[in-house]
């Protein structure tokens, strides 16, 4: 049983079929690759998994358990993180305030205390430390450079302690640096058992970091394996270079 | 710092507490009840509207609902005049609550500009029932409510005053209370990205609705402390659109989602308001006045004040500091300085 | 009772294409600026003013009247559109909502010094003239304002999609960012579709001047109306106007036969409520909220 599957997701806009029967399979531990031309319908996919938007057919299941269709909230709470292609953070909260907005609170009494408690306060800066932005904390998000955007966003996420993680494009836009930093972090987080989902344009960042990669084309899965295999595959090839 | 603003707010609350006492000119006095009522209910719609940026211009209903409960419930139980009826306010803030809360729910279905124009037509038909339901609320006729005929013309503010100082302090602990807790965090989140906040775990629907039911509460309690200062209330004067662009205007011109901002608003319109009403006299002048004080007002402090305040405060801050970059900043800059915007990239959206 | 009925679904109907007229300024505006112009009822009941002055004093039939007010009130749009909403950049939503309320404020203010309150309402003969149809008698009013509007909503439709600025204007409703990419002056559509708004507010204020009474406060009922309408029929969507105007006028008129005319307005204002519920978009609007 994989952590994260979805089996035959559809999904059409108006005519286009942005998903067509895609199964896709995250193993527990692994960092999986997503990859495709444009248009394959991997933020689709996303958006579908994570409760962002709603599928045609089709299921998805986290666990064992089916959840698709879910709404936004639930899912997070069910242990699965997600990140944007254009970062979506909090812009007029400070950092520190948008870290806290994540933290998981049970029952209303808690809901009515302060906004930050000694613990989660020291949880957000031990992220915002792994992350690298802790001088930043008290500054409006929405001063932060674009890099600095996307490490908050990456780091707001993991204080939820998430079992899996969507990252889209995260390596988008940001310098060659930065990037094998986050390679470095991601696998870091993996050895301590965070599951991740990667999807991807940067085929270095990807081919270097994922134990396996899953190839979409129109909406549907046409290769998968390790890296190795799908960079050789002709099939895969043809996506990219066909159109 | 922080010993220096609790020694100001507990001399301003002094100050305020003080004011009647010392200017007693029962006309100046009744500019400085007028302007509570507002400060109290700009600051119960800024609970809501302030903190989750869901702009509602209807809440003169809760004014209105508020408004002819004390009546109603003054009329029902036989309350005699004097100083019993202050203690019906909190039932009708209540009972405004309970209205808030299916006319909320109906109205937070929807998002910015269809919700603003909900809260609009919400308003109409209230307005429109409270004329037309006459077997409760008399129609155009209107209500009266018991008046204290020994309350002396130098005497008669002074309870209405010190009452909604008290409305005016609860709302405002209330208003802190929530910005300093983790729901009011949720609230702000919902502001800036309701949807990403909705996929971090927060429970937008609850949130909001809460909040919307807070300062409906707030609203409702002046409607009904408005209606015993004037002693009766027909439908025009409970449900008035005025009222609705009134306080947002003074939540917005002292800054939104501030907690003092409101105060800070209404102390400055209510007393220019009236004062305008002097000294124009005519009917139409004063409308023009008003509108031209609202266009002012927008175009150059489009923040409103203490936001404005305090970025002001910051660049003064900030230039002083110039010199002090730590250099983990600085090390960071240096890396940011190599990003190269892949424009191209960040502006696909992949299907 | 069916006589009255089917008069009432007459009327409905054709006083429906005069606020199909008023509102479809509205709708536009909303649509490539994302803005909700408050000031729209009092700037009908400007256009009503400037039409009745224009009668009173020189004479000019109110329909003839049109061809110098529609372009005043034009070019008063502009204005308005540069010197208080092009300002505005942050907070857009609440921001217009506070300064079209203003504008319709001061427009209140000034008509009501220079007309005082007094109810007054368009004259012509086709005003007080009417024939028979069926078993009740019409305004001939009635027909023309009717027929002024299809006529200026065909100009509408033709200019939108005949020309090439309403190609831009289109494009900048669509999606405001790609217009400019593709090189299409935003700004510029802006302000001329505002100025568009408000003329069509003028007509739509000969007709609805000639059918009410009026005076500076009308503005208030107006623009509650007007609000419901573009709301029910979708937020910048003009087929939605066109529909929402016909269907809640025509319900309306209906209610006050059937029932009472005091529950008319507020059967007005229900059906938005239930409508929204079902479709938080109205007819033929978007749902608001991103995904990305």
């Amino acid at each position: 049983m994989s952590l994260l599957e979805s089996e035959n997701i559809s999904k059409a806009f108006g005519g286009i079929h942005a998903l067509d029967t895609c199964s896709i399979i995250v193993e527990e531990g692994t960092i999986t690759g997503l990859i495709g031309p444009n248009g394959s319908g991997k933020t689709t996919l996303f958006n579908i998994i994570t409760g962002y938007e709603r599928s045609d057919t089709g299921i998805v299941r986290f666990n064992g358990h089916t959840i698709t269709n879910s709404t936004p909230d639930k899912v997070f709470r069910l242990g699965i993180g997600r990140t944007f292609q254009l970062t979506r953070i909090f812009p007029r909260m400070t950092v520190l305030e948008n870290m806290h907005v994540a933290a998981q609170r049970q029952g209303t009494r808690a809901l009515l205390s302060r906004w930050s408690s000694k613990h989660e306060q020291k949880r957000a800066l031990e992220l915002l430390d792994f992350v690298g932005i802790t001088q930043l904390k008290d500054m409006p998000a929405e001063n932060l450079s674009y890099g600095q955007k996307k490490l908050l966003e990456f780091a707001f996420i993991l204080i939820a302690e998430p079992q899996v993680i969507l990252l889209d494009e995260p390596a988008g836009g940001i310098n060659p640096v930065m990037i094998a930093q986050l390679s470095e972090r991601i696998r870091t987080l993996n050895k301590q058992g965070v599951t991740f989902l990667v999807v991807e344009h940067n085929m270095e960042f990807v081919m270097g970091l994922c134990n396996t990669v899953t190839v979409l084309h129109r909406g549907t899965k046409i290769a998968e394996g390790v890296p190795g295999e799908v960079r050789n595959n002709p099939a895969v090839l043809e996506a990219y270079l066909g159109d | 710092m922080k010993i220096i603003r609790i020694a100001l707010l507990i001399l301003l609350l002094a100050a305020f507490i003080a004011f009647p006492l010392v200017f007693s000119d029962p006309a100046i006095t009744e500019v400085a009840v007028f302007t509570l009522f507002f400060a109290a209910a700009a600051s119960g719609w800024n609970i809501f509207s302030g903190y989750t940026g869901y702009i509602a211009l209807g809440h003169a209903v809760y004014f209105g609902v508020g408004a002819y409960a004390m009546a109603l419930l003054c009329q029902d139980l036989n309350i005699p005049a004097g100083y019993t009826p202050f203690l019906l306010l909190p039932v009708a803030g209540l009972i405004a609550a309970a209205f808030a809360v299916p006319l909320g729910w109906i109205a937070l279905r929807t998002r910015r500009h269809t919700f603003v124009v909900i809260t609009i037509a919400t308003f109409f038909i209230m307005q429109l029932m409270a004329y037309n339901l006459r077997f409760i609320t008399q129609g155009s006729a209107g209500l009266s409510l018991p008046i204290p005929f020994d309350w002396s013309a130098d005497f008669f503010n002074l309870p209405f005053y010190y009452v909604a100082l008290a409305i005016l302090l609860l709302a405002l602990g209330t208003s802190w209370w929530v910005r300093n807790s983790k729901y009011g965090l949720g609230l702000l989140a919902i502001r800036d990205d309701e949807d990403r906040a909705l996929g971090l775990g927060v429970k937008t629907g609850p949130f909001k609705l809460i909040a919307f039911v807070l300062s409906a509460f707030f609203v409702g309690m002046i409607g009904g402390l408005h209606a015993y200062f004037n002693g009766s209330i027909f439908p025009p004067f409970a449900f008035d659109a005025l009222f609705d662009v009134a306080i947002a205007l003074m939540a917005f011109l002292g800054g939104m989602g501030t907690l003092f901002g409101p105060i800070l608003g209404a102390l400055i319109l209510v007393p220019a308001q009236q004062y305008l009403t002097i000294i124009s006299g005519e009917t139409g002048y004063n409308l023009i006045m008003y509108g031209v004080l609202f266009l002012v007002i927008i175009l150059l402090l489009p923040q409103g004040i203490i936001p404005t305040l305090g970025k002001m405060w910051h660049k003064w801050v900030a230039r002083r500091s110039i010199k002090e970059i730590p250099p983990a900043v600085a090390t960071t800059t240096a890396q940011e300085a190599l990003v190269t915007e892949s424009t191209a990239k960040k502006d696909e959206v992949n299907l | 009772m069916a006589n009255l009925i089917i008069e009432a679904v007459i009327t409905g109907i054709l006083t429906g294409g005069v606020y199909a007229l008023m509102s479809s300024g509205l709708t536009l505006i909303f649509g490539v600026m994302e803005i909700i112009n408050i000031a729209q009822g009092a700037l009908v009941i400007l256009g009503a003013y400037l039409s009745f002055w224009l009668q009173d004093n020189f004479h000019i039939d109110i329909l003839v009247g049109l061809l110098i007010t529609m372009p005043i009130m034009f070019m008063l749009g502009l204005l308005i559109e540069v010197a208080f909403i092009r300002p505005l950049k942050r907070n857009r939503t609440m921001l217009s909502i506070l300064v079209t309320f203003a504008i319709a404020m001061i427009i209140e203010g000034v008509l009501t010094r220079q007309a005082g309150a007094t109810y007054v309402q368009l004259n012509a003969w086709y005003v007080t003239a009417s024939f028979k149809i069926g078993g009740f008698y019409l305004p001939y009013i009635y027909i023309f304002g009717f027929l002024l509007s299809v006529v200026l909503l065909s100009g509408l439709y033709v200019l939108l999609y005949r020309t090439k600025f309403g190609y831009s204007l289109r494009a900048s409703m669509q999606n405001r960012t790609a217009a400019e990419l593709i090189g299409i002056d935003v700004e510029r559509v802006s302000a001329i579709t505002f100025g568009i708004g408000v003329a069509l507010a003028a007509a739509g204020g000969v007709a609805f001047g000639a059918t009410n009474l009026f005076n500076p406060n009308s503005h208030y009922d107006l623009i509650s109306r007007l609000l419901v309408i573009i709301v029910l029929g979708g937020l910048g969507s003009l087929r939605g106007a066109l529909v929402a105007s016909v269907a809640l006028l025509v319900i309306g008129d209906v209610t006050a036969v059937v029932w009472s005319p005091v529950w008319s307005s507020t059967v007005f204002f229900m059906i938005l409520v239930i409508t929204l519920l079902v479709r938080p978009q109205g007819l033929f609007g978007q749902l608001e909220g991103r995904k990305q």
